[in-house]
């Protein structure tokens, strides 16, 4: 039987790719460019018996996904710009509690309401520092309309196992941009559940150590009383002040991220092998740059594309051993520069980082990046 | 040695001694909910409790039911998730006056109006009391509070009033005083389909009491039994002689059809049955 083939949206791909990944709530509140992905899984998630309600505001949109997720459920809301930031405390609530869900942040161009209808890509430091306190983000960035379908794929199935919030960050330009693509057979993409508790109810622990990443944990209504809350806790989930337990969980939430880093990065490369020039450019703008370095390459200039897919845990160890190789990284993004602090940090070799910026809410062209790599190239 | 039957709800151990002050009326609440649990024979395994953030949003620690405590105002967002993802759960929200009434106003009128089923027990003791007696919603005009040293110059809420215009189906308001009827107040509402409100006057002595200079926790008890009134004697009063009294009772005790029935419909309505 030959694969369906589909004319989809980014946004469109992104409801789609939750429905494959077994997601059965959803709760969130409108927002342009992100409101297609509401819109499809309104009419999509009661036809499987899946829950969708529309929120008074994002904050509820964020507090009914986790309560549905702690009650079993594979949760998911969505949002751009403003609507993210609104999400922020309750995000921090999640990885707290270690509250598996997906929220998807079509990315538009701001501050404040800035262009609601223009894409931009200057929300990635928000993904990683938005909320307060310490803790460590994970966050997924297609750049096609194939790759927010299995990103979104993925982001669920690593809610699962990490047991917290995970964020596709997605961009307007991707979200609206229509493109084909093959839809993935049912059992063709892994699906992730997480395994529930065989323990005897009086022994169960929510948060004991083993099911920190990929372990057991329980549904509340499914037979383990268990205490959820926002404050720290200790491996049963009741509030702590001591000292050590504080360190425990403060620890956990670090190393279940720190300690996964090979299995979280995933970047994809072209042409790196002998490139002189690397372009690092992410979700709409690696687009731009992956037809800047096909023109390039035809010029016979050696340059190269890294692209990460996985931006949050940020590729530092692959960033910094191009950036060893090449004679000059160009950073090319649709912000006023925030992955280029990221790739100095990781830069350890002191090779020129170039700055590749537009943030006009209009996309960042092809020629404008091929400009910069022949600038680069003198 | 007989052991009482709340203790079998209670989680004993390192949750013990609880945050609350002596003489506090949150522990009264809780022993209503526990009695009327007890007495409903709801298993404990489908009650989840969810709260806020305050004094009175500690409970769920105290009680061996699921139990998830939130952010500050976020417990109705929580809670409808909970019950609409599994709408077996009897959902009992644990919630304060500036929890439900401020930073949380926008989903407390939400979940009424959507006839979410929950029941929501709302401790009003008038201040913020884990913050440190600062005026709330319903911290009465001219009463004093630490960020209200020359009196309350805003006029405060009327839980009950406004649940039942956003569309709850049950709204009543006893006190810690009257726990009898506190206890049968709590039992009447686990058993509405939608979204029903007690609202508990749980008072507060360290901060309320001590600001407003009401006195004792015992004296705080005495006020309470002599300001209130029950609705059915307040019927006959002329409002002159109603002033300064607070109303207590059944205000409203309807019917409407829950959001997880409307839902069903329209799953069974996408499936074309
Ligand atoms: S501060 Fe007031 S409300 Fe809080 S526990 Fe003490 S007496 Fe109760």
């Amino acid at each position: 039987m030959s694969k369906q083939i589909k004319l989809w949206q980014g946004n469109e791909a992104c409801a789609e790719g939750a429905m494959y990944a077994g997601c059965d709530f959803f709760g969130g509140y409108p927002i342009t460019p992100s409101t297609e992905v509401a819109e499809i899984l309104a009419a999509m998630l009661p036809k499987v018996g899946g829950k969708f309600i529309q929120m008074e505001d994002e904050i509820a949109s964020m507090g009914t996904i986790l309560g549905a997720a702690a009650a079993g459920a594979k949760s998911m809301t969505s949002t751009s710009g403003p609507g993210f930031s609104l999400m922020m405390e309750l995000l921090g609530y999640g990885c707290m509690a270690e509250i598996p869900c997906v929220i998807v942040n079509v990315q538009r161009a701001g501050p404040s309401t800035g262009l609601p209808t223009k894409g931009a890509q200057a929300d990635v430091m928000q993904t990683r520092w938005g909320t307060h306190g310490d803790h460590p983000t994970i966050a997924l960035c297609p750049s096609s309309i194939e790759e927010s379908f299995k990103l979104t794929v993925k982001a669920f199935n690593l809610a699962e196992k990490f047991r917290m919030p995970v964020i596709l960050l997605l961009d307007e330009f991707i979200g609206h941009m229509r493109e084909k693509m093959e839809v993935p057979e049912p059992g063709e993409l892994e699906i992730y559940n997480h395994p529930r508790p065989k323990v005897d109810p009086k022994e169960y622990q929510h948060y004991a150590d083993g099911s920190s990443v990929g372990g057991p944990y329980a549904a509340m209504g499914s037979g383990y009383r268990f205490n959820i809350t926002g404050l720290t806790h200790d491996k049963k989930g009741f509030p702590t002040a001591r000292l050590d337990e504080i360190q425990w969980k403060m620890d956990r939430l670090r190393d279940k991220i720190d300690q996964h880093l090979a299995e979280l990065t995933e970047v994809e490369e072209e042409f790196l092998d002998d490139a002189e020039i690397v372009i690092f450019s992410y979700g709409a703008a690696a687009r731009s740059s992956q037809q800047a370095v096909r023109q390039a390459r035809a010029k016979g200039i050696k340059v190269g594309l890294l692209r990460p897919t996985t931006i949050w845990p940020f590729p530092d160890r692959i960033v910094t051993d191009v950036l060893k190789k090449c004679k000059t990284m160009l950073v090319a993004e649709i912000s006023q520069g925030q992955l280029v602090y990221e790739v100095e940090r990781c830069n350890k070799s002191n090779t020129p980082v170039v700055p590749v910026l537009r943030y006009d809410g209009e996309m960042i062209t092809p020629a404008q990046i091929l400009k910069a790599v022949e600038e680069a190239q003198k | 040695m007989k052991i009482h039957p709340a203790y079998e709800m209670l989680r004993p151990g390192k949750k013990f001694p609880n945050v609350w002050c002596p003489g506090c009326g949150h522990g009264i609440v809780q022993g209503a909910i526990i009695r009327a649990v007890e007495r409903l024979g709801i298993n404990r395994d489908e009650v989840a409790m969810v709260s806020g953030i305050g004094c009175s949003s500690r409970m769920p620690v105290y009680v061996d039911f699921n139990s998830l405590h939130t952010a500050h105002g976020r417990a109705l967002p929580f809670a409808t998730g909970v019950k609409l993802h599994n709408p077996k759960l009897h959902v009992i929200v644990i919630t304060g006056d500036g929890d439900a009434l401020a930073i949380g106003g926008n989903h407390f009128i939400h979940a009424a109006r959507r006839n979410m089923e929950l029941t929501v027990i709302l401790m009003n003791n008038n201040i913020y009391g884990m913050t440190g007696g600062q005026y709330s919603p319903t911290t009465p005009i001219g009463k004093r509070a630490s960020t209200a040293p020359y009196g309350c110059a805003e006029r405060d809420f009327d839980a009950c009033a406004l649940a039942i215009a956003a569309g709850a189906v049950f709204a009543a308001r006893g006190t810690v005083y009257n726990a009898v009827e506190l206890d049968k107040m709590i039992e009447k509402a686990l058993t509405k389909k939608g979204f029903a409100l007690v609202e508990a006057l749980s008072p507060c002595p360290t901060l309320y009491g001590r600001l407003n200079k009401e006195g004792s926790a015992v004296k705080m008890m005495q006020t309470q039994k002599a300001n209130t009134i029950n609705l059915k004697a307040a019927e006959k009063l002329t409002p002159q002689e109603l002033e300064g009294k607070i109303i207590t009772g059944i205000f409203h005790d309807g019917e409407a059809q829950p959001y997880t029935e409307v839902y069903q419909q329209i799953i069974a309505k996408a499936q074309g049955k």
